[in-house]
């Protein structure tokens, strides 16, 4: 269990690492925590001719706060992201999350960049950033260009970033004040993949469901936006009944794929229930809050 | 390709060796430093036996490059006992019976030492979670949790015990530099720790 032989790059600015990637583009494969890369190269699954390491690249290590989003740097530790206090402050819902990415040792090294550059079905951070609505950057030779959650998940493992691009900032929506919030997941050992997860955002006026924000993982090729339970929430005072008709149209908005964990009935029955489970968390978090 | 100078410390010592861009972190710990405390189950992030720290982290050894760790200060199995007194880490688990094979124990160990110096006072389910992403196919884990438990009481009794020797010890602890050993480069050694590696790979499933 050796990887194959490889070139190393090991560039210190954005600057450096742009031009590596446009010289030698998809003979190349970008190194950040390494978390998924390696095993895949370890058992020769992936054989980049190049490898461009971005860990020395220290610019890119950052979270900030931009008054409507955190402004999150793609080489950010996941484990530095879970316990950044503006983490906790501006979006709970990310925190929680990353809380249940891997083991302790897998977020040390992972990013919060890889992560969503990776694109894994199973990803944690690919259904906040789709739930939110949130962007990456990407610096390549043709500049630099914002893409939306939504046009960047395009399936297993793909995304709609040039093979020269380099992911810099990803951009997480700040929550409303006072909205309530809840991510679920079920795997089989604390820090598997999920079998399904879904994160929740609710914003509440009164007994009244302001706006609602459901993303899923686990239930399909690419991170899900479940658009028709979020609008059967606006306007609608909390129930049983509502819980029940949001977990319906979550049920048939995935399409979840069987393997040796679980039957695609089953991840799409689990889908649904922890959709109730987390709508009814954050219903209590908003009221709490209010 | 072309191999590169790599120059880092483990608990304390310097080395430096040449070593292929490819070459894992775990290799190059026991090949080139000679340190074979450090095993290797999986080989690819699964089993957690090579979990070591690096600038007082837990790190997956198989899943970093040598090259990467240039300048860094590690810290492995090795580093825990002084001289021949074990770790008050390793005299838990050796007081509860929390190893049999032993081939998990190095990285259980080093990833209890991240695990009670984040959390001094873990539960049991706290324990547990801490402890998922390593795995042990004899004991059950009952005596593993115990044991972490009962180190835990230990240490909240001895401020400043939770110490590795050299400097890598658990970022943000205080740590106490003990003498560095001699790297010993022993070829029969590594090997049949490498034939026992691959035994335990082809039981490793596929997971994250």
């Amino acid at each position: 269990m050796k990887p194959a032989p490889f070139e190393y790059h090991r560039p210190r600015t954005v600057e450096e690492g742009t031009a590596l990637l446009a010289k030698y583009g998809d003979e190349a494969k970008v190194l950040a925590g390494g978390q998924s890369l390696v095993p895949l190269m370890n058992m020769r699954l992936a054989r980049p001719a190049n490898l461009i390491d971005i860990n020395r690249i220290e610019s890119l290590a950052y979270i900030r706060d931009d008054g409507r989003a955190l402004r999150i740097g793609a080489l950010t530790r996941q484990r530095a992201a879970e316990r950044a206090p503006l983490v906790a402050e501006r979006c709970p819902l990310l925190r929680d999350a990353l809380r249940l990415v891997g083991h302790a040792p897998i977020r040390n090294r992972g990013t919060i960049g890889g992560s969503i550059a990776h694109a894994d079905p199973a990803a944690e951070l690919t259904a906040i950033l789709v739930a939110l609505d949130g962007e990456v950057t990407a610096r390549g030779p043709k500049g630099t260009r914002v893409i939306a959650a939504r046009d960047l998940f395009v399936s297993y493992l793909r995304t709609s970033l040039d093979p020269r691009e380099l992911l810099t900032e990803v951009r997480i929506p700040a929550l409303p004040a006072g909205a309530g919030w809840s991510w679920m997941e079920i795997a089989r050992r604390h820090g598997d993949f999920a079998l399904a997860g879904v994160g929740v955002v609710l914003a509440v006026r009164g007994r009244t469901i302001a706006e609602a924000r459901i993303g899923l993982t686990g239930v399909g090729p690419t991170p899900v936006r479940a658009a028709e339970a979020e609008r059967l929430l606006v306007g609608r005072s909390p129930s049983e009944d509502l819980w029940n008709a949001a977990a319906a149209a979550v049920r048939a908005a995935v399409t979840p794929d069987g393997d040796i964990h679980a039957s695609a009935e089953y991840r799409t029955h689990v889908a649904g229930v922890l959709t109730q489970r987390a709508l009814r968390e954050a219903w209590e978090r908003a009221r709490e809050a209010a | 390709m072309t191999p590169r100078r790599i120059t880092l410390r483990v608990n304390g010592t310097t080395y430096t060796a040449e070593a292929e861009p490819r070459k894992t972190l775990a290799d190059f710990i026991r090949e080139d430093c000679g340190l074979t405390g450090t095993h290797l189950g999986c080989e690819h992030g699964v089993c957690g036996a090579c979990t070591i720290l690096m600038d007082g982290q837990t790190v997956r050894s198989c899943l970093l490059f040598a090259v990467q760790a240039e300048g860094a200060d590690l810290a492995t199995v090795e580093g825990l006992a002084d001289g021949d007194r074990l770790h008050p880490i390793q005299q838990a688990y050796w007081d509860h019976h929390a190893l049999q094979c032993g081939f998990c124990t190095p990285g259980f160990l080093m990833t209890t030492v991240e695990l009670l110096h984040d959390n001094p006072r873990p539960t049991e389910r706290e324990i547990r979670e801490g402890l998922a992403g390593n795995l042990c196919r004899c004991t059950g884990y009952q005596n593993i949790v115990k044991a972490v438990a009962a180190a835990a009481e230990t240490l909240a009794d001895a401020p400043g015990a939770l110490r590795v020797t050299g400097a890598a010890a658990p970022s943000r602890a205080t740590s106490a530099v003990a003498a560095p050993r001699k790297p010993r480069a022993t070829p029969a050694t590594s090997q049949r720790a490498r034939r026992s590696g691959k035994t335990a790979k082809r039981r490793s499933g596929p997971k994250r």
